[in-house]
């Protein structure tokens, strides 16, 4: 074996980087490897690959490939009358669309100036935090088996399923709901809804317990997450770094908490943070939001009123021209700050939307620079670490 | 917000001022001192975070409108800094050295929009659209539908019919 490709920390025969910060690869050295990781890698969350160059097993330059999901939402939106655009929003993320509802919904609402019952905002966040909490369900799974335990991910799905259910009972929808409706939303709880849900939520928490003790308290997770993958503190503004990714941190940033939207200013919960981020803080914090997730739809669900107006009067959704004019709104999704900013032109068409994606600026330029000198092993681990989510990127 | 823009308007040329909300404004600045103005407000005033880079197409206007949306953590307020452009042989100047992720906004800009970002790294690699070699898609100018029509042949035995006039067929047969 050479001395090239031993563990030791002798570092004098590694390339040395250009001025761009990029190793000169000589492919026909054989001292590197090529290599796809992805777009159909079970560790990655979702259809994207990374194009990596191996030093033994060591990554010494990776380049993010997109664009396998690319339906081009952003302009299928300009032409189709806003009321059309609804069925294609939800579809820019799977695992919580009602972020990508809230978002166009209170955008139009703003530029058009509606008022939203206060029903139909209370149950507006019950349901973004029923997607947050399927959302981290979902996660959860990934993190673990990127890390080789299965089980994780099994026990996960089961408890996603749940809230899966309790969304379809309220929904009609199990993954894409479209219940967040310009002016409002489409109905009010069913009955014994909240009952079946703290059914739910009990055995939530009582899993957890379980995934606590599986997971967060194993061995080998803590070895191979504690110190790896770390994000420091200056580029949360310099990579525009949002969510559990820049929580970890220490920086309390939750756009629930500052730039407060729907009923959350009622509600009572502090941003989760955690002093430094390592892949292991990064799950930690999402575990610790994923509980307060469970803690916020009690709250919600003891103080929302029964009954009341859930849709505030509009024009007829067909022939609705939206007044001329530019806006921006945000939500905090389980990956970070979700946004949508909408133009119009005054017409029946939605003249731009821009979808601010979290994933967008994680998966790109971030995890290009975080992967440098990973294990090849650990890649699937600090991928889903960041929770990146390919669809974000290409809309 | 209205004294920060008053302050800013000192010093820079600052036009078409809108408080779309308390916490969100609308300006316009010049394309020659955008680049200036930007660093600015990421240096002194606090905006240190770049939430959106983004393009409007006012094809009408024969104009791009480009959108860097700057958010200030601390005082929790956005500011929508629009920068009007030609369309033909359009260019900017880059903000990569401000932003790392603003790279990555910039080559969709120009895979998507045609705008040019010159010196940004990697502005000319595809980035979502490998092999494209048509007109940037999503300017106003390019037909999604005519494209698809053209690209893909039609599906043997597919009907298709007019909503409008199908459901008054099936509800209303009569009339």
């Amino acid at each position: 074996m050479s001395k090239l490709f031993s563990i030791k920390e002798d570092r004098s025969l590694y390339p040395e980087k250009n001025v761009e910060g990029k190793i000169d690869v000589d492919l026909s050295s054989h001292k590197y490897l090529k290599m796809w990781h992805g777009p159909q890698h079970p560790g990655i969350t979702g259809n994207m690959s990374l194009e990596i160059t191996l030093l033994g097993d060591e990554v010494m330059d990776c380049e993010t490939h997109v664009g396998y999901l690319h339906r081009g939402f952003e302009k299928l939106m300009e032409r189709r009358k806003y009321i059309q655009c609804f069925p294609l929003v939800c579809r820019v993320a799977v695992p919580e669309p009602d972020f990508n509802e809230y978002c166009f919904a209170a955008a139009m609402e703003e530029l058009a100036g509606i008022e939203v019952p206060e029903t139909a905002q209370w149950l507006r966040t019950l349901v973004l935090e029923m997607g947050r909490l399927s959302s981290y369900l979902m996660w959860i799974g990934g993190q673990s088996g990127a890390f080789g335990q299965g089980i994780v991910g099994q026990w996960s799905n089961y408890m996603r399923d749940s809230i899966l259910d309790r969304f379809e009972e309220l929904t009609g929808g199990r993954i894409y709901h479209m219940y967040i409706i310009p002016g409002g939303v489409r109905g009010l709880l069913p009955d014994g809804f909240k009952d079946r849900m703290e059914e739910n939520l009990k055995f939530i928490e009582s899993m957890m317990k379980d995934i606590d003790r599986v997971m967060f308290n194993n061995a080998v997770f803590k070895k191979r997450s504690v110190g790896m993958g770390i994000i420091e503190k200056e580029w949360v503004t310099k990579f525009g770094i949002t969510g559990p990714n820049a929580r970890s941190t220490g920086i309390p940033m939750d756009v629930r908490k500052d730039y407060p939207y729907l009923m959350y200013p009622k509600l009572d919960f502090e941003p989760v943070t955690a002093q430094y981020s390592d892949i292991y803080n990064r799950a930690d914090v999402r575990r610790r939001d994923l509980l307060m997730s469970v803690d916020l739809i009690r709250q919600i669900m003891a103080k929302m009123p029964e009954k009341g107006e859930i849709r505030a009067e509009t024009p007829n959704v067909l022939h609705w021209k939206v007044p001329a004019g530019q806006t921006y709104k945000r939500a905090e999704c389980t990956r970070g700050e979700y946004g949508y900013f909408m133009v119009s032109d005054g017409s029946e068409y939605p003249r731009r939307i821009n979808v601010r994606g979290p994933s967008y600026t994680h998966a790109v330029a971030l995890l290009e620079k975080m992967i440098i000198n990973c294990n090849l092993s650990d890649i699937a681990g600090l991928m889903v670490s960041l929770h990146t989510y390919p669809p974000e990127i290409e809309r | 917000m209205k004294e920060l823009i008053d302050r800013l308007k000192t010093s820079y040329t600052v036009e078409d001022y809108i408080q779309q909300r308390s916490d969100l404004a609308h300006i316009t600045v010049s394309k020659e001192t955008a680049v200036d103005f930007i660093s600015h407000l990421q240096r002194v005033e606090g905006y240190k975070h770049l939430v959106i880079l983004t393009a409007v197409d006012w094809i009408e206007d024969g104009k791009f409108q480009l959108t860097y949306l700057l958010n200030n953590p601390e005082m929790k307020n956005d500011i929508n800094v629009k920068v009007f452009i030609e369309r033909e042989n359009a260019t900017m100047e880059s903000i990569h050295h401000l932003w790392e992720q603003a790279r990555t906004y910039q080559r969709e800009l120009k895979e998507m929009f045609g705008i040019d970002f010159p010196g940004s790294p990697g502005v000319d690699k595809p980035f979502i659209l490998e092999g494209w070699h048509d007109l940037p898609p999503y300017r106003r100018d390019f037909d999604t539908k005519k494209y698809s029509e053209e690209t893909y042949f039609p599906r043997p035995g597919r009907e298709k019919n007019d909503p409008a006039t199908y459901m008054k067929q099936k509800l209303y047969p009569n009339e």
